[in-house]
């Protein structure tokens, strides 16, 4: 609660003594994405090469943004297990809105970020006025959202206009277009940041009933949250279309979970007004770079998902050990 | 909350009172007794199921019959064994919840049908060696979340991918290995007047695991601990150990209930059980136990189990269309809940 509070004399001081003040959990996130970036360099030089930066990123970038929405709404106390779900449904929608013309390309970013806030919206009014309990809510909601995705598109395929994959693999003053996208989501969270919307979402996570006492639009806040997060979903979708050029209706199997748990490694509290989207991008980056380095050490193929998992479970526990506990 | 702390028991038979349908105690004297009864989610979640099955028989002849009803429920019957440990865990408290049911239960039937490979002699080495492991990794949930204290959603979520990599070195990626044709025939055969007998294993584990919520100190205990970690351990419950006694008991109950999906498909796959985690905290929640802990009952949780298999039978026997099939499924669990799965309101 005090959280904004803080925040706003926070960013009154100087940089050096908001560095003192930084959390432990960030320090965890900080240094667990220190250490894999330093192991992957390490195991595969050519990561550092452009084309290695961009592919890299490029691979990264759907989860990276998953991440920051799981973690808007996991600050607002929430949480959205249908994410991965809007992410196929919106890129879905794309595919069959554009149909391969590059004339079309604006018409399926619309879409795509369309189909995003609306699914966000569902969420919003499902958990925020019928009240359910998030985690089961947005289950029940990622079924309804993948059914219509298989509506959309029955089976992988459809073409993807060369303007977006073409543009995805480009570079702009040196910089890969796939880096350039996850430093613009940074700088919009610095700026939703600003919004009064933000501090609302963040004071409800922190704790509903003092925030509905204090005033705050509780549940216009979680309704904000969950939208914001289907907008990015769909951004989300766009990127995995970028990616694959191609439509997969069940592209987002995995997607809800490891955003969480990227949003856990990122030094976010799951039970809600602790932290902030830059954590979780961290966090993805961490976990994707997780994968790329148990690849590059040539583990039998058997044992490469328990030593992935291995890896996850340590990043989680250290996050989690470092995160404030509420008193209780 | 202050049911459940007066109340932890529940000498209420019915089981469940959850906070919120009762608040002011209201509703006890015998001119509302209907009406709480009806408000009772366990009741509710019957009636549900006894309206999706007529509905069914209506549209579709044949989908009432008692053939087809004993066949449900005999589908229904993995997801209600698995919910079990579900139930323990979610009413342990403290955020509990298990998100690694589905693959331990994937876990327990590959270990337990590797094991018998076929043969009846080595069924209780099977069952034994998928418990042993599964209750190994119950071990380390409950003592990373008591110990550690991670918080239960995270070091599950954790523990699904490390289980979903043990799987694939215990299989190498090819899964082998068949049930036992004493336990297909449980499973599958009709000995027991006409039903299988996975129907009365369920319906034992039924009483039994209801018996100790309800009437042995363990039992106690964890609704204490759920109702209020620190009043509980004030009183002095041992907070600790309960909790990880629920987390061993949901793995080992999700791996009794992978080994009964075995018999069922006689063969196992890689993936076999991994989708039921979800629908098992669904089936709590239908049964009306809260989320936040320390109120509700097993009875609700399989009712739930119930009606979830019901639902998912109904719509593929309609023969919708696969897209069709899963958004009725969403939208239907979301109108379930809302009946009565609804948070308290802010405004008190």
């Amino acid at each position: 609660m005090t959280d904004t509070k803080v925040a706003a004399i926070e960013e009154r001081r100087p940089i050096g003594e908001r560095l003192g003040r930084v959390r432990v959990a960030s320090w965890a996130t900080a240094a667990l994405l220190i250490v894999a970036v330093i192991a992957a360099v390490a195991l595969q030089p050519n990561l550092l090469s452009p084309y290695g930066v961009a592919s890299t990123f490029a691979t990264f970038l759907p989860l990276v943004l998953v991440a920051v929405a799981q973690a808007i709404v996991v600050i607002g106390g929430g949480l959205d297990l249908s994410a991965g779900a809007i992410v196929a449904l919106s890129s879905v929608v794309a595919v069959q809105v554009m149909q391969g013309q590059d004339g079309s390309v604006l018409l399926g970013f619309l879409a795509a970020l369309g189909t995003g806030l609306a699914c966000g919206i569902v969420n919003g009014l499902v958990v925020s006025r019928l009240r359910l309990q998030p985690l089961i809510a947005t289950f029940a909601t990622a079924s309804v959202f993948s059914g219509l995705a298989l509506l959309v598109l029955p089976t992988p395929g459809g073409t993807v206009p060369a303007m977006i994959t073409g543009t995805f693999r480009q570079a702009v003053g040196g910089i890969p277009v796939s880096v350039l996208l996850v430093v613009a989501v940074a700088v919009g969270w610095l700026v939703l940041r600003q919004l009064r919307i933000m501090r609302h979402i963040r004071a409800t996570g922190g704790g509903p009933a003092a925030a509905f006492a204090s005033l705050v639009p509780v549940a216009g806040a979680q309704l904000a949250s969950y939208a914001i997060c289907g907008v990015i979903c769909g951004l989300a979708g766009l990127a995995v279309l970028g990616n694959s050029g191609s439509g997969d209706p069940f592209i987002g199997g995995a997607l809800a979970l490891n955003s969480v748990a990227a949003v856990v490694v990122g030094g976010i509290a799951l039970r809600g007004g602790i932290g902030s989207p830059i954590g979780a991008i961290a966090g993805a980056i961490t976990l994707s770079l997780a994968s790329t380095i148990l690849f590059a050490l040539n583990l039998p193929t058997s044992w490469r998902a328990l030593a992935a998992g291995l890896v996850v479970i340590l990043a989680l526990s250290l996050s989690a050990l470092g995160a404030p506990r509420r008193q209780r | 909350m202050s049911t459940a702390t007066t109340n932890p028991a529940g000498t209420d038979p019915a089981g469940t009172d959850p906070a919120g349908t009762n608040p002011a105690g209201t509703g006890r004297t015998a001119t509302s007794r209907a009406g709480t009864l009806l408000r009772d989610p366990v009741v509710i979640a019957a009636i549900i199921a006894i309206l999706l099955v007529v509905v069914g028989g209506i549209l579709k002849p044949g989908f009432a019959s008692p053939d087809q009803i004993v066949n449900m429920l005999r589908v229904a019957s993995f997801l209600g064994i698995i919910a079990i440990g579900q139930t323990i865990v979610v009413l342990s408290g403290g955020e509990g919840i298990d998100l690694s049911v589905g693959t331990v239960a994937t876990l327990g039937a590959i270990l337990a049908s590797r094991t018998m490979n076929g043969s009846d002699a080595l069924i209780v080495p099977g069952v034994l060696l998928a418990l042993v492991v599964a209750a190994a990794i119950g071990l380390v949930n409950g003592l990373g979340i008591v110990l550690l204290r991670i918080p239960p959603f995270v070091m599950t979520l954790g523990m699904l991918g490390v289980v979903g990599g043990l799987i694939l070195v215990v299989t190498g990626g090819v899964a082998d290995g068949r049930a036992a044709p004493a336990l297909v025939q449980l499973v599958n055969g009709r000995d027991v007047l006409g039903v299988p007998g996975i129907l009365l294993v369920w319906v034992l584990l039924a009483v039994v695991v209801t018996l100790v919520l309800r009437r042995t100190t363990f039992g106690m205990r964890l609704y204490a601990t759920g109702a209020g970690r620190e009043a509980a351990r004030l009183s002095g419950v041992p907070v600790g150990p309960v909790t990880v006694t629920a987390y061993v008991l949901s793995s080992v109950f999700a791996a009794l209930g992978g080994i009964a999906m075995v018999g069922y498909s006689q063969q196992v796959f890689l993936n076999l059980a991994n989708d039921l985690t979800l629908p098992s905290i669904a089936a709590v929640v239908i049964g009306g136990t809260l989320v936040a802990g320390g109120v509700g009952g097993y009875l609700g949780s399989a009712v739930g189990a119930i009606v979830l298999t019901v639902l998912t039978s109904l719509l593929t026997t309609l023969s919708m269309p696969e897209w069709a099939r899963i958004v009725v499924q969403g939208v239907v669990l979301i109108a379930l809940l809302a009946v009565y799965g609804r948070q308290r309101k802010l405004r008190a």
